[in-house]
């Protein structure tokens, strides 16, 4: 009898030999690449057959973020398309997003798949049709047409955590205000839009990230003029210049890793279970 | 109180003039204004017609564009030429992306079925720490993380050659078509994995517990009592994650530009290098068809299983 606790915890600790390599195989396959771009970033020489890199440095960092260079006015071409983007997805599915969530629709569930749609097609071909028509109105190599491009593919995340946020608030308290005699749209603007603020916020993080790290749109509606920092990252890795992308691509890492660590905190779990309902 | 705000308010604020309902004033008198679903839809229409003239329309005219010649009659020049030029390019593709698929689908059943009959905690939570890193990861860094850390000179083979596993000879670029499909799952695998764990998580584990109690496997509850009930979650992520491979355009140009490579490289080809949206958009049609195909098995086998109930 006594001879079973000692049994019982070998047996724990030798558990953990398969369970250890698991997750360290899965932890090499999940941190290699990215311990990969991250050396890359700071390499200043690198190259077969060493393991490592043989000189570490920032000058290729000096280059990136020299106030003229060509990454920071990508940098800048991106930040502002995105928060274009977002504003348009704004304002066109916050009044969306309160229609499905609160008012008679025809054809509800039509009309929320609809949003899904540029999300469920293979876009190659769209994008390129897309160039197509904005080259004959001249809206291609325009800011203002990688943002329409942008805002059609992040309306699903717009429009379906909005309506998910609005439906989330409670309707009760929109009747108070209006038995007090607050007029519908002093209800809207006082009580159900600062109720859903977080959800709206973090539907427009999903647009902002989404459009950020945008590339075939922009590939195609963006030419020539359009230059974000996918594409910026895109010219410099098939040019051969893998510090210049590693630097970039590490620049787009940020604010998509920043977000996964936060996203639980604007997205909570009763507008999270309304979502596409 | 499911009766939607406007209907109750109608009446009331009559005194409101017309010119403000704009934007935020959907709780006018429906009533008095029309049909009551009227603001509704004034309200969806904008984002509506932002999905029909910059989706619905190009996709039209893409699938249309397939099927007309350059002076604009109806041919099927374009699907033939596609055919010819870029036949083992379809085949590759359709490959890369059902191959993906299915590792996308094992990997995920495995993640979600640890975490939710998992029965170490510490390893647990580490795993769900763990898995969901690629997720967030834009498809194009991920393409450019996977060039230099396949290729042949990559930390991959560096390591492997500095912990002695393989000579220095030995080392292979995997930078073709393996290197698409690596790629490829490890950006997919958590977006299906976090889809089919919550799934797991939900469900009623009164009978996964009935089954331990009677002495089951946690691989046979896994198989015969947790994964049947997630089925319509897992297809959905998967068929997700198939569309998206389909699209992604930035993974094949980056890491398998040569052929035989996916067909999103072509269609890119024709535009830049001919000119040649015919082809371009058969090609497209071709992946419409593809993406169709899948929409197809799903419903089928979303209706063979309603009928099953």
């Amino acid at each position: 009898m006594t001879a079973l606790i000692p049994t019982r915890a070998l047996a724990q600790i030798f558990a953990w030999i398969p369970r250890g390599l698991a997750l360290g195989l899965l932890a090499f396959v999940i941190f290699g690449p990215l311990t990969n771009l991250g050396l890359w970033a700071v390499a200043e020489k690198w190259y077969f057959p060493h393991t490592l890199p043989l000189q570490y440095g920032f000058s290729f960092w000096e280059r990136v973020f020299a106030p003229r260079s060509n990454a920071m006015a990508s940098l800048g071409t991106s930040v502002t398309i995105a928060l274009l983007t977002v504003a348009a997805c704004l304002a066109v599915s916050v009044p969306a997003g309160y229609a499905l969530a609160r008012l008679r629709l025809p054809w509800r569930g039509a009309i929320l798949l609809a949003f899904l749609l540029p999300q469920a097609f293979p876009s190659v071909a769209v994008y390129i049709n897309v160039a197509r028509i904005f080259y004959t109105l001249g809206l291609n190599g325009t800011v203002a047409g990688v943002v329409l491009v942008h805002t059609v593919h992040g309306l699903v995340f717009s429009v379906w955590i909005t309506a998910a946020a609005f439906a989330a608030v409670d309707r009760s308290l929109e009747e108070a205000a209006r038995d007090m005699g607050a007029g519908p749209l002093r209800t809207f603007f006082g009580i159900t839009l600062p109720l859903a603020a977080p959800g709206v916020m973090a539907s427009s993080i999903f647009v902002f990230l989404e459009s950020l790290d945008e590339f075939t749109g922009t590939y195609f509606v963006g030419v020539p003029d359009i230059s974000t920092l996918p594409l910026l990252m895109f010219n410099a890795g098939m040019g051969g210049n893998f510090q210049i992308a590693a630097i970039t691509a590490l620049i787009l890492l940020v604010p998509s890793v920043g977000f996964m660590l936060v996203i639980e905190r604007f997205l909570k779990a009763d507008v999270l279970a309304k979502v596409g309902h | 109180m499911s009766a939607p705000l406007p209907t109750e308010a109608a009446g009331r604020p009559a005194a409101l003039p017309r010119s403000r309902g704009g934007d935020g004033a959907p709780a006018l008198p429906a009533a008095r204004t029309g049909p009551d679903w009227l603001w509704g839809v004034l309200l969806v229409l904008p984002a509506l017609a932002m999905v029909a003239l910059f989706f619905l329309y190009p996709l039209g005219l893409s699938a249309v564009s397939a099927f007309q010649g350059r002076d604009g009659g109806w041919t099927l020049a374009n699907v033939v030429k596609a055919f010819e030029l870029y036949s083992l390019d379809m085949a590759f593709t359709l490959a890369i992306v059902l191959l993906s698929s299915a590792l996308v689908a094992v990997l995920s059943v495995a993640i979600g079925g640890y975490l939710t009959l998992g029965e170490n905690r510490v390893a647990v939570t580490l795993l769900r720490w763990l898995y969901r890193w690629p997720l967030f990861i834009p498809f194009i860094v991920a393409a450019q993380m996977m060039r230099s850390f396949l290729a042949k000179n990559g930390l991959m083979n560096n390591l492997l050659i500095g912990g002695g596993v393989i000579e220095p000879l030995q080392a292979a670029s995997l930078l073709d078509w393996r290197g698409v499909v690596v790629t490829f799952v490890w950006k997919q695998t958590p977006f299906v994995a976090l889809m089919v764990a919550g799934a797991m998580a939900s469900l009623d584990r009164s009978t996964i517990e009935a089954a331990r109690d009677l002495g089951a496997g946690r691989l046979r509850i896994l198989a015969e009592i947790v994964v049947p009930q997630v089925r319509p979650t897992l297809v959905v992520g998967l068929i997700l994650s198939f569309v998206t491979m389909l699209s992604v355009m930035s993974v094949p140009m980056m890491i398998n530009p040569n052929s035989p490579t996916m067909i999103t490289v072509d269609m890119a080809y024709r535009i830049n290098a001919h000119g040649d949206y015919g082809v371009a958009n058969a090609l497209g049609f071709v992946s419409y068809a593809m993406a169709g195909l899948v929409g197809w098995f799903y419903l089928r086998h979303g209706v063979r299983q309603g009928g099953a109930r």
